[in-house]
């Protein structure tokens, strides 16, 4: 059952991934800027020679339709080529430098808004229009509509500049990256014993994490919000007071489990502003991920580049959907029949 | 005689409503021996259910129980604090409700919602606690009772739901099961089986049931004595028998009157006049004056009080005189 | 108490009737004073040249950085202060609501328009138009928006029409979406069967009966989206390839005064205030709405 599960979406993924990369691709080619030009923007004198016999060595001077052939098949084979604005070097390589780092921020903004999120959300359906609830409410309602990059850097005055306390740029202090086993700096520490890194990896992850977090807990909270005030008043729930048990465990065990389900919903077709988010996110704080990457790579016309990282963004959307379906099989009965 | 399981004085539950405040349970006395059926009986709206909620202690806001006395074998539910009504519910109190679509947890096995029981009563726990639920699923007639034991509610017919809570509910040997509808949202057939069942739980187990339903075939059939219910007050109360035969209040002889008759088909049925009263703002005089065919002018002025008729028979209506007695007690007017 | 009205229902009849709802929605008060806010805005932004006290683009090179008056360094002409090149915050704000609200309304419309009317004929039609739809749909929402709008502006350059487009890439599809669900249950229901009974043509069913129906949802997902999109182009704008950097616009300022956060921090903070404040404004009286049009679609 969970072979065919899978196998379906994987199978979706398909035209899905193809969709994307043919809009990137089109897209790119079709805007004015030039990527040699942007190549060779500080190298001096360029003959004309010099800058068609880059082209020709790009390939840029074929016809689209070939290019975005000889693209997909190099995708296909995992090779996207070599990166314009990184000097040539392989794309793959790139991003694989800097997908760690997105992968590290977008989990911590992820925990920090979930484990708000969901106690606060179900404590607030406790008592709709008390005092927990209506703060709850008012606090969610700036997080929608608070623009990221404001937030991001008002916490960066708050915090960074006026108290000090935190950093507003980069990753990690200089010089006290632990050994890169798995690219996560949090777990690279952990594994090293290294708490001064794990300390300052945290201190810069908490800034940029907050921005990231805030709408999506917003969300996430209205949303438990409202579900649990609807299973609240399900008779089931009645029934499981009826049997004695303590209200800690109808309302975590009973309610919750019911509640989560449109919550996961919502939250999986909300990863396409998450994503956003982070690439703004990552500018705001010259945080050295993928977002910050392919603004940059955008802005440089750096055609492997963008595409490459527009599929990561379009597999990962599809995958944490996919994700949240399969918690929703987890959570609801009802659903694994079908 | 001994002292009765369940002895209800003066409850009254409110609820508080944008338009004002609802007296859903006004001033209701019922009274349950070991091991008897009684029935309540009334339209929907009455306020029958509030009162099986409030025995129990489980009205929430904007309700409140607002008066009155529970002696559940001799104490007083209403003054017991939250953890000792917990620790009744479900144990010595059982309750089941009307459809078990709704009542079982869809996201939660059979297993693991017969085993959550035994296991907070502390009759068993871990593999005792699964064998005993597979006793209790066989023991209400559910067949393959292991394998059922991994089902989800949705993978069962309506009657199978209906055995399990009746299965849960009887998991810790409860001496009161409050039945709320048990068979409305059954069809005839598992309607009777369920009754059957019941029927079998009672004997076994000497089980005290408060039954409640609208449909006056059930009661007869199964329960000792009756109580009828109008807008929140008890309006009659007799032995089963009694009150079929012999039915004083007119509301009740016009529910009677509503019912057709077995091989008496001559006999025409007669739909009671008018409507419930809107509770936020009641007549002055008796609730059911308005569409009373035999109501008098003192009916309007003010409200009859239940007074007694005999040995367990009680009745709220001035047609009647208490039998030789003054032993009238308040009712709310 | 069964037999009691309940409260929703008694609000629901009252909120059928068109004077009803206007009604309901001011009795919430905190939807009015939103609505009252979003008004205040727009009326900025119209008048702007006549209230603002200063020209946005005059820079006066003996106020740079000169702080709001409240502070220390506060020149009395400025209000809010003034930015690295001394123009009058206050002024600037007034100018940016007239961008941010003209872009907001005109990309709503725009992805209203197109993705209520592509929904509707997907629900209605079905078939393959909507089997192709579904797949376009699909693939637009497993993109990030910033991507391609990234793409586009940074290839067409500053250029207002570019960017009207690039917000509206990925905005009709939640309109589509509530179009087609909404049209696709009206389909089945009584009073399109007996339209057609009657011989109604289809034009006319989908015009005259279904459209009145789908309306208010869609307008509630309007004002919803209206804040969404005030974000997204102050997003672009902050990075550069938003609205053309000779209109002012809220978000180009916060990025202009993020090299002076140390010191000049109101360069940064007031334009984006104003961004908070409308869009939250907008975000309440929205919901405001929802109340009012559609009980059901109440969250709670």
């Amino acid at each position: 059952m969970w072979g065919r599960f899978f196998g379906q979406r994987l199978l979706q993924l398909i035209p899905v991934l193809l969709g994307v990369s043919f809009i990137v691709f089109l897209t790119m080619h079709l805007t004015p800027g030039d990527p040699i030009e942007h190549m060779l923007g500080q190298a001096g004198r360029i003959t004309q020679e010099q800058i068609d016999e880059l082209r020709a060595h790009y390939g840029l001077d074929r016809p689209l339709a070939v290019q975005y052939g000889l693209f997909l098949r190099n995708a296909a084979a995992g090779n996207f080529g070599p990166s314009y604005s990184h000097q040539g070097r392989d794309v793959g390589v790139v991003v694989a430098a800097r997908l760690p780092a997105t992968l590290e921020l977008t989990l911590f903004a992820f925990v920090i808004a979930i484990l708000f999120a969901i106690p606060a959300g179900v404590i607030a359906s406790l008592r709709p229009q008390g005092a927990f609830d209506r703060t709850a409410t008012v606090a969610a309602l700036l997080g929608i509509s608070v623009p990221g990059f404001w937030l991001g850097i008002v916490l960066m005055i708050i915090f960074g500049l006026r108290l000090g306390w935190l950093p507003i740029s980069g990753r990690i202090q200089l010089g006290l990256a632990p050994p890169p086993v798995t690219g996560l700096n949090t777990l690279d520490a952990l594994l090293a014993g290294n708490a001064a890194a794990l300390w300052s990896t945290v201190k810069h992850l908490v800034l940029p994490g907050l921005a990231m977090a805030a709408p999506m807990a917003a969300m996430v909270m209205r949303m438990v919000r409202s579900s649990m005030i609807g299973v609240l008043a399900q008779d089931y729930i009645q029934f499981a007071r009826a049997k004695g048990l303590p209200e800690m465990t109808v309302v975590g065990k009973h309610a919750l489990r019911n509640a989560l389900i449109p919550t996961v919903n919502i939250v999986a077709l909300q990863t396409g502003l998450l994503l956003s988010g982070n690439m703004i996110i990552e500018t705001v704080f010259q945080y050295p991920g993928l977002g910050k990457l392919a603004v940059d790579a955008i802005a440089a016309a750096d055609y492997p580049l963008v595409q490459a990282v527009v599929l990561i963004y379009a597999v990962s959307y599809v995958l944490l959907n996919l994700g949240a379906d399969a918690l929703h099989a987890v959570l609801d009965p009802r659903v694994r029949a079908a | 005689m001994s002292r009765p399981l369940l002895q209800v004085r003066e409850l009254s539950t409110q609820f508080s409503t944008y338009r004002g405040t609802l007296p859903a349970v006004d001033g209701v006395d019922l009274t349950i021996e070991r091991g008897e059926t009684l029935a309540l009986v009334g339209e929907s709206g009455c306020g029958k259910s509030v009162t099986a909620l409030s025995i129990m202690r489980l009205v929430r806001r904007p309700g409140r129980i607002a008066g009155g006395e529970v002696w559940f074998d001799g104490e007083d539910l209403l003054r017991k604090s939250q953890a000792e009504m917990r620790e009744l519910r479900g144990g010595r109190i059982a309750m089941v409700f009307q459809d078990p679509l709704s009542t079982l947890n869809p996201t939660l096995s059979v297993e693991n919602q017969i085993v959550e029981s035994l296991q907070i009563h502390g009759f068993a726990r871990g593999r005792a606690a699964r064998a005993r639920g597979v006793e209790l699923l066989e023991a209400m007639g559910i067949p393959a009772a292991r394998e059922r034991l991994h089902s989800y509610p949705h993978e069962l017919s309506g009657g199978m739901r209906q055995r399990v809570m009746l299965a849960i509910a009887v998991s810790c040997e409860p001496e009161l099961l409050i039945a709320d509808e048990p068979t409305t949202a059954l069809d005839v057939t598992l309607q009777a089986q369920i009754m059957d069942l019941l029927a079998r739980l009672k004997e076994e187990r000497r089980l005290a049931i408060l039954l409640i339903t609208h449909d006056l075939g059930i009661v007869s059939q199964f329960s000792d004595r009756a109580a009828v219910m109008y807008a929140g007050q008890i309006v009659e109360q007799a032995p089963v028998g009694d009150l079929l035969e012999e039915p004083l209040h007119p509301y009740t002889r016009g529910l009677l009157r509503c019912v057709p008759r077995v091989g008496r088909p001559d006999i025409p049925l007669t739909p009671i006049e008018g409507s419930v009263p809107d509770m936020v703002s009641l007549p002055r005089g008796c609730r059911f004056a308005p569409r009373c065919p035999e109501v008098m002018d003192r009916c309007r002025e003010a409200a009859p009080a239940l007074c007694d008729r005999g040995p367990e028979r009680s009745v709220r209506c001035y047609l009647y005189r208490a039998a030789g007695q003054t032993a009238a007690r308040q009712g709310s007017a | 108490m069964a037999e009691q009205v309940s409260e929703e229902e008694a609000l629901a009849s009252v909120a059928a009737t068109a004077p009803g709802m206007v009604r309901l929605l001011l009795g919430n008060r905190v939807a009015v004073i939103a609505g009252l806010v979003v008004v205040a805005f727009l009326a900025v932004g119209l008048f702007a040249p006549v209230l603002a006290p200063r020209d946005p683009n005059t820079q006066h090179p003996e106020a740079i950085r000169a702080a709001p008056f409240w502070q220390a360094g506060a020149d009395a002409r400025f209000l809010l202060g003034t930015d690295s090149l001394g123009r009058d915050l206050l002024s600037r704000i007034m100018y940016g609501a007239r961008v941010s609200i003209l872009l907001g309304v005109a990309v709503v419309l725009l992805t209203l328009v197109a993705g209520a009317g592509l929904g509707m004929l997907a629900g209605y039609f079905r078939g393959w138009f909507d089997a192709v739809m579904s797949r376009i749909v699909d693939t637009l929402l497993a993109f990030p928006f910033l991507i391609f709008a990234l793409a586009i502006m940074a290839a067409t350059g500053p250029n207002l029409m570019a960017l009207v487009l690039a917000l509206a890439f990925k905005g009709w599809v939640d309109f589509y979406r509530v179009a087609r669900g909404d049209v696709l249950a009206a389909r089945a229901a009584d009073y399109v069967t007996a339209a057609r009974g009657v011989g109604a043509s289809t034009p006319h069913i989908l015009l005259s009966e279904i459209l009145p129906n789908i309306v208010p949802p869609l307008i509630v997902l309007a004002t919803l989206r209206m804040a969404t999109i005030i974000i997204a182009e102050a997003s672009l704008s902050f990075l550069g390839i938003g609205v053309p950097p000779s209109i002012p616009a809220w978000g180009t300022m916060v990025a202009d005064g993020r090299a002076d956060i140390g010191s000049a921090w109101w360069i940064a903070t007031f334009p984006g205030l104003a961004i908070l404040l409308l869009v939250l404004s907008v975000n309440l009286f929205g919901e405001g709405l929802r109340d009012v049009l559609d009980p059901r679609m109440r969250k709670s």
